[in-house]
């Protein structure tokens, strides 16, 4: 009864969260792609990349709210764009000696010609019956010839951050053949709320789940459980959370369905199960568990529903944190089997020898296996008192390193494109949310309040 | 639920009818749970509701502080102590026998105790890792616990890995008090 009433309060929360904030279902901006104008890349001189000028938006309706999602549209594309460098960008700060355009048709070329602006990327937004319509070009320059262009509408409070994460995605697919991720979300475990864990005499943070755009905007709480809530997985489909949750003592996997705001049981009973990890087909989750006994964890794949259990792993040791393969067809896990933890590949159907894959590292956990056209492992890797990110590639064998002592660094997650990694990092303090290229550039904090761990990138 | 207070009453005076003609206690008799000497005494609640529905205990129940206490005072002051464990290791140490003697010997004395051990680690290994790490540790307690002859039943596991330092600090001396399993009375 309680948990019904729990379950209810938690629906009604997301509902409304999501609601207000235009997510999907209700699917935002519609697109209309104007089919005279696709597939021609823009380039850059003598090898470079292109470099663009994203400036504001033009204002087509004068009133305060539409000039106000015009200048968060180019603000935020400028950053979407920015973030798979792609491109490279003229300033912001410069755009000031340029005069504004008050339509498509007045638009300064000359003027970007003097910047050296191989692309603009320029649009207009317009107050219309269904809402706002948001006209996007990707010109070059040179030619005056838009080599992009695509009309988004959708309801007046939708949230503009979300119409410059689809341009964003559409000009990256449409210039670069590039799947961006300006769309994606990044799901963690926070203790922000600061409430206490009940049954317990001692000082406990519960801690729940929460997601954020890719970018860190918009943070929402997601579980309502009051109790200890960690490990957050999306679904590939990017509707669920499967996470780790100890609301009935040992720890179960739950699933909440963000979407239609409904929680599912994939474990229940007395053994302790923890850290899925979703199959790529989204049909299946793979988990690790103690339940043998005698301080031997191993790893068991079942269906979502809970149903057909079958044990991956058979060794008497600990085989944790599991991560499928892109294909589904392998499992990498971590085990310590000869010691401390390294990391380990073995087929998802469980036959033949697990291989090892780390063999310099004194302690390697959470291996998260990049999507193509990448082949690589990240984990955490000890590396003095605290851990490092590090990443092998999975052809070569060899070894980088992402993080360098700043603080303890763990939990990598990868981006779907393979090029970003989410982590957790001390060295802002608290345990915080943390974004970094594949390269090792482009370190950026994602959460600010309390603590916040565990991250997972969604696939959409 | 109001009968099943009045039993418990009941059989708490009765005990302590018993306890006046009782010279000595049959087993090794532990020093009674020190209540930290600076703490008042908080006079004895009444007993909290079970949860679990348990029969009276076949032994007496003692009339004295643990025995009339709530499951929470208990676990305030628990005669149940934690044992502490080496880096990356799960092996009950010579001073972690000793301290799980006398809990062995305190929940001999208090048949209808359950409890969860918890088993927890410093913030140094990996989350993920972490998790498997305290299993081992608790079912390392559990494993010594049912050789001293306490019922497997009565001892349920739990791991927390990391999630709940005992000691927010990030020194050895807190990493110290950090690895460690934890007992907590769960029905009475």
């Amino acid at each position: 009864m309680k948990h019904s009433i729990l379950a209810g309060m938690m629906a009604a929360a997301v509902f409304v969260g999501w609601t207000r904030a235009q997510q999907p279902p209700p699917q935002p901006p519609t697109t209309t792609q104007q089919p005279s104008e696709i597939g021609v890349p823009i380039v850059g001189e003598a090898g470079n990349p292109p470099r663009l000028a994203v400036p504001d938006f033009i204002a087509l309706s004068p009133d305060a709210e539409t000039v106000a999602i015009a200048k968060i549209l180019g603000q935020v594309l400028w950053d979407d764009l920015n973030f798979e460098h792609e491109f490279a960008f003229i300033p912001r700060d410069v755009y000031a000696s340029i005069p504004k355009a008050t339509s498509l048709s007045d638009v300064p070329f000359d003027r970007w010609r003097e910047l050296n602006a191989d692309g603009l990327v320029i649009g207009t937004v317009q107050k219309v019956d269904a809402g706002v319509k948001v006209e996007v070009h990707l010109y070059e320059v040179r030619t005056r010839r838009s080599v992009f262009g695509k009309e988004y509408t959708g309801a007046a409070s939708a949230n503009p951050r979300r119409y410059a994460h689809l341009v964003s995605d559409d000009l990256h697919l449409s210039q670069r053949a590039l799947h961006g991720v300006a769309q994606t979300r990044i799901t963690f475990a926070s203790d922000r709320d600061g409430e206490r864990m009940k049954n317990t005499v001692q000082k406990r943070d519960v801690k729940e789940i929460y997601i954020a755009d890719y970018d860190g905007e918009r943070q929402t709480r997601v579980t309502v459980n009051g109790t200890l809530n960690v490990f957050p997985r999306w679904s590939p489909d990017g509707r669920s959370i499967a996470y780790t949750s100890y609301g009935k003592g040992t720890p179960q996997i739950l699933i909440s369905n963000i979407f239609q705001a409904t929680r599912e049981e994939v474990t229940r009973g007395n053994d302790e199960n923890w850290l899925a990890a979703w199959s790529p087909d989204g049909t299946k989750l793979c988990i690790a568990s103690p339940r043998e006994g005698h301080g031997y964890t191993n790893l068991y794949v079942l269906n979502r529903d809970g149903s057909g259990l079958r044990k991956l792993t058979s060794h008497p040791s600990i085989n944790t944190s599991p991560t499928w393969s892109p294909s589904g067809t392998q499992i990498a896990f971590s085990s310590d089997r000869t010691g401390n933890p390294q990391v380990y590949v073995i087929g998802a159907d469980g036959v033949g020898q697990a291989q090892r894959i780390t063999t310099s590292e004194s302690y390697a956990d959470k291996p998260t296996w990049s999507p193509a056209p990448y082949n690589e492992i990240a984990y955490t890797a000890k590396t003095g008192p605290g851990n490092d990110i590090k990443v092998i590639d999975m052809a070569t064998r060899e070894v980088r390193q992402l993080t360098f002592g700043e603080g303890s660094n763990e939990s990598p997650a990868f981006a779907p494109n393979g090029r970003h990694i989410a982590f957790t990092s001390t060295r802002a303090g608290k345990k915080q949310i943390f974004t970094i290229a594949r390269t090792g550039k482009d370190l950026k904090q994602l959460t600010r309040s309390g603590n916040n761990e565990h991250p997972d990138w969604s696939a959409k | 639920m109001v009968r099943r207070i009045a039993v418990i009453l009941t059989a708490a005076s009765l005990a302590a009818a018993v306890a006046c003609h009782k010279k000595a206690p049959p087993i090794a008799r532990p020093a009674p749970p020190p209540p930290t000497s600076t703490a008042p005494a908080t006079p004895p609640r009444p007993p909290e509701p079970v949860r679990e529905p348990t029969s009276v205990p076949a032994e007496p129940v003692r009339d004295d502080a643990i025995a009339s206490a709530s499951l929470d005072d208990l676990n305030r002051n628990s005669p149940l102590k934690p044992i502490f464990f080496e880096l990356d290791r799960s092996e009950v140490s010579p001073a972690g026998q000793k301290v799980l003697d006398e809990n062995a010997t305190v929940l001999k004395r208090y048949p209808a105790w359950a409890i969860t051990i918890e088993g927890h680690c410093d913030e140094r290994g990996s989350a993920e890792y972490n998790l498997a790490l305290g299993e081992r540790r608790a079912v390392a307690a559990r494993a010594y616990l049912v050789a001293q002859g306490i019922s497997a039943d009565r001892l349920r596991i739990v791991s927390y890995g990391k999630e709940f330092p005992f000691d927010p600090g990030h020194d050895e001396s807190a990493f110290a008090k950090n690895r460690r399993a934890h007992f907590v009375i769960t029905a009475k």
